[in-house]
């Protein structure tokens, strides 16, 4: 027994170990896509300050909008911000989900930062984050005008990343019937 | 040439290191002095070797040797001089030939001092060093060679990181990473004791110093790496949880648990096994910390994946090192020699405790900054779990810590009892509540966390304080015999009460700038004034300057508060050659706060974007991170013989 104790640390590290190495062997540019081509999952959300008129699903059907998850306790969304402003007055359409975040926070970082989004909508509970499979913030899904995501960004959006996948795609997506 | 010179010069430190690694191992199996003297001449030349590849890489990006691959990239020739030199570990491979030097660094220590050190065991810490230094050489020898030559050389190389350019890179990483290498000692004396299969209060002894010095410049590094993010990142946040700050706060929180376990060990013979696992584990997490910040990752995770190569090696490192270590552990532990007994009510109790806490802490930690980080190796992305995650967890688990600090400064060794230990505390638990209670009635009760801090904050240090007290006794005997005491009492002692009183002020800083920072964003045109608080805020000017290598837009305010005024330049520079910007905010530094302003892009119209924060006591955090290392560093003073008369333990 006692010396299954002194195993313990061994043991604890041999697993970890496991877990480095498989995550060491993976291709990081297969992005999570189980989602890619599918209608966005159905949801309704309250937004967070008087005048918000929330977030649901059916207000992203009719044109290619972005859906941009964010938080305000999240430092890479801080530096993605600058870059949905710019989008914002470059006329893309831009919807915020605030993921597990209180509503105060959430408004208090758009009064500070700026607000880029058309409409927000306040995911306390992170549910409709799950029902996205979001892993963490920022992420950014682009949606068609039948409501079917059709991209996916992890991490924030860089202008390569604007340039060289977002908007191509946004163009196309815009150019269908 | 120089450059082949610093090559060759790793080659033969290589060749050393192997030597290192095996002769005093032998030596010492068969107590042949002659072996295990190899082992210190090995270490010493291994020192004198790496110095000179240092030295030679140092001197290339000095007399801009573009022709070296690293200083092309790393350094161009409008940076300044001190920045070509500290680019020398700017980079992943300049950094890594860094933290090979600082190993070369400890082994030399041990093989030069360590004075009455058994001989066996010196022969074997040096064999385990000369292992870790073998890995790491050729790691840097096979996967990262800093010599690298280009062909075509560049005329011109590529500018260093600007965010990198800054008077606190020059200090930062080699304070850091003397941190960080310093654990292997502790490492190396862990493996050894296992290998003779005997720990006792002699070994601590000789351990304790090589982990006071290293808790010391961790201590130092971290405090100074958060005043820097804090004046360069431009937000006035001065900790973000960040995968590369926790990299060094977990081995911080494990080789403060480590620290306190050896002098347990030392004083009284106990936590034997335990002090070996910390140091066994403090320094895995070291090596985790470096694994993380090896500059690729910095950056991004995708430099991971771009050279598969060297992620795979450090793991392998990693794997090795922590695993052997590990296993020896349990195959030789339990054999170990259990030590003296203790009442549950003691010091001896009080720091099990402690460190049950801090490993628990630092395993929160370790889950927060790993989540993320896999997710980032499997999507390539950086996400964070964010400050919810630390706040609900790392937050809740400090606060009793913070309590039982001053429980375990106060309670006697060996045996204590609750009652004795109840009323020497009592003194401090009165000002702490009497703080919660008047902090509580001032700010009410929806800040709860405020009052809550500045008792804890406050406990600490009259709980240190105490320490004092105690020993000068000032109301008992004439003011000759208190002087007496006073005059007699070792500068070890006022290190100890320094250090704990340092954790309260940190404390007492955190508190006042999470529960009372406020800021504000205006858009300023020049000549407008913005009034925050008590300030009125006046921009000045605005317009561009040039910088040595860098061109800006300088803003300059002037804040007005009653009976004081101040002029503040906060800058936005941008670097053309590398095509990057960084912003300088204006810092105004007072005892009781900052007054923060940083700006931001200018609109076509002039106007541009400024943000103002107050951060009230914000400096405290620092100055407490100071205290703490100065307070460790004068705990060396307790190390030195008293003169008259033998020592009694």
């Amino acid at each position: 027994m006692k010396r299954l104790i002194f195993l313990l640390p061994a043991g604890l590290f041999a697993a970890l170990m496991a877990a480095f190495v498989g995550g060491l062997g993976h291709d990081p540019s297969i992005r999570d896509s189980a989602l890619i081509g599918k209608p966005v999952p159905r949801f309704d959300l309250a937004g967070f300050r008087p005048a918000d008129l929330g977030l649901k699903s059916t207000d992203l059907h009719g044109q290619p909008v972005l859906v941009n998850v964010f938080a305000s306790w999240c430092v890479a969304c801080r530096s993605e911000h600058a870059m949905l402003l710019y989008l914002k007055r470059e006329g893309v359409v831009i919807y915020g989900l605030d993921w597990k975040d209180q509503p105060a926070d959430g408004a208090k970082w758009l009064s500070d930062m700026g607000d880029p989004y058309q409409l927000v909508g306040n995911d306390v509970s992170g549910r409709t984050g799950i029902d996205f499979g979001v892993t963490g913030v920022p992420e950014t899904f682009l949606i068609d005008r039948r409501g079917k995501v059709r991209y996916k960004q992890v991490g924030p959006i860089s202008s390569e990343d604007w340039n060289n996948h977002l908007k191509p795609l946004m163009d196309k997506l815009r150019a269908e019937p | 040439m120089i450059a082949e010179i610093g090559h060759y010069a790793l080659v033969l430190a290589l060749v050393l290191g192997v030597i290192q690694a095996l002769v005093p191992l032998i030596g010492a199996a068969r107590e042949d002095l002659g072996l295990m003297v190899v082992g210190r001449r090995t270490a010493q030349l291994q020192l004198g070797f790496t110095l000179l590849a240092f030295g030679s890489l140092a001197t290339c990006y000095g007399l801009k040797d573009f022709s070296v691959a690293l200083v092309a990239n790393h350094s161009n020739s409008a940076q300044p001089l001190i920045y070509r030199l500290a680019a020398t570990w700017g980079s992943h491979e300049g950094s890594m030939l860094l933290w090979v030097l600082i190993l070369a660094l400890c082994a030399g220590g041990v093989a030069s001092f360590n004075g009455d050190i058994r001989e066996t065991l010196r022969a074997r810490v040096l064999a385990i060093q000369g292992m870790i230094a073998t890995a790491f050489l050729a790691f840097l020898l096979f996967t990262s060679n800093p010599f690298a030559r280009l062909s075509p050389a560049p005329l011109d190389g590529k500018e260093l990181n600007p965010i990198l350019q800054d008077p606190g890179l020059i200090f930062h990483p080699p304070i850091l990473y003397l941190g960080y290498v310093g654990f292997s000692v502790a490492f190396a004396f862990a493996m050894a004791a296992l290998i003779e299969g005997r720990a006792d209060a002699a070994w601590a002894r000789w351990l304790r110093p090589w982990v006071l010095g290293a808790w010391i410049f961790l201590t130092f590094g971290i405090t100074l790496g958060s005043k820097w993010a804090y004046y360069t990142l431009g937000w006035g946040g001065w900790w973000f949880w960040d995968p590369v700050e926790n990299a060094s706060l977990m081995p911080w929180l494990l080789g403060t648990a480590l620290l306190h376990s050896a002098l347990v060990l030392e004083r009284r013979g106990a936590l034997i096994s335990w002090t070996i696992l910390l140091s066994i584990l403090t320094f895995s997490f070291s090596l985790i910390g470096t694994f993380l910040v090896r500059s690729g990752v910095l950056t991004s995770v995708h430099a991971f994946a771009v050279d598969p190569m060297r992620g795979t090696y450090i793991l392998l490192i990693i794997g090795l090192m922590t695993g052997t270590a590990l296993g020896l552990y349990a195959w030789r532990a339990p054999g170990l020699r259990t030590g003296a007994l203790f009442g549950a009510v003691s010091r001896e109790g009080a720091v099990i405790l402690n460190n049950i806490f801090l490993l628990t802490v630092a395993l929160v930690v370790f889950l927060g900054t790993f989540y993320p980080i896999f997710i980032e190796v499997l999507n390539g992305q950086s996400i964070s779990v964010g400050a919810p995650y630390y706040y609900k967890t790392f937050v809740p688990l400090s606060l009793p810590l913070l309590v039982l600090v001053v429980v375990g400064l106060q309670a006697n060794w060996k045996r204590d009892t609750l009652k004795a230990l109840g009323l020497r505390l009592v003194w401090p638990a009165i000002i702490a509540a009497i703080t919660l209670i008047l902090a509580a009635a001032v700010l009410g009760l929806d800040k709860i966390m405020a009052p809550i801090g500045f008792a804890l904050g406050l406990w600490l240090v009259a709980g240190s304080s105490l320490v004092l007290l105690r020993r000068w006794r000032p109301l008992e005997g004439s003011l000759a015999l208190v002087w007496t005491r006073v005059r007699l009492t070792p500068i070890a002692v006022y290190g100890v009460v320094l250090a704990h009183a340092g954790l309260g002020i940190t404390t007492i800083g955190v508190t006042g700038v999470s529960c009372f920072q406020s800021n504000k964003v205006v858009r300023m045109v020049p000549g407008q004034s913005v009034v925050m608080g008590k300030r009125i805020i006046t921009l000045d000017s605005f317009e561009p300057v040039k910088g040595p290598n860098y061109e800006a837009a300088q803003a300059r305010f002037s804040v007005v508060r009653p009976g004081q005024m101040r002029t503040l330049v906060s800058e936005r520079r941008t670097y053309p050659s590398s095509r990057s910007q960084t912003t300088q905010a204006a810092i105004a530094s007072e005892v009781f706060g900052n007054f923060y302003v940083s700006i931001g892009e200018a609109n076509p119209d002039g106007a541009i974007i400024v943000r103002l924060w107050d951060h009230p006591l914000v400096g405290w955090i620092w100055a407490g991170g100071f205290c703490m290392a100065i307070g460790g560093a004068a705990a060396f003073g307790q190390r030195r013989p008293r003169s008259n008369g033998p020592r009694t333990a």
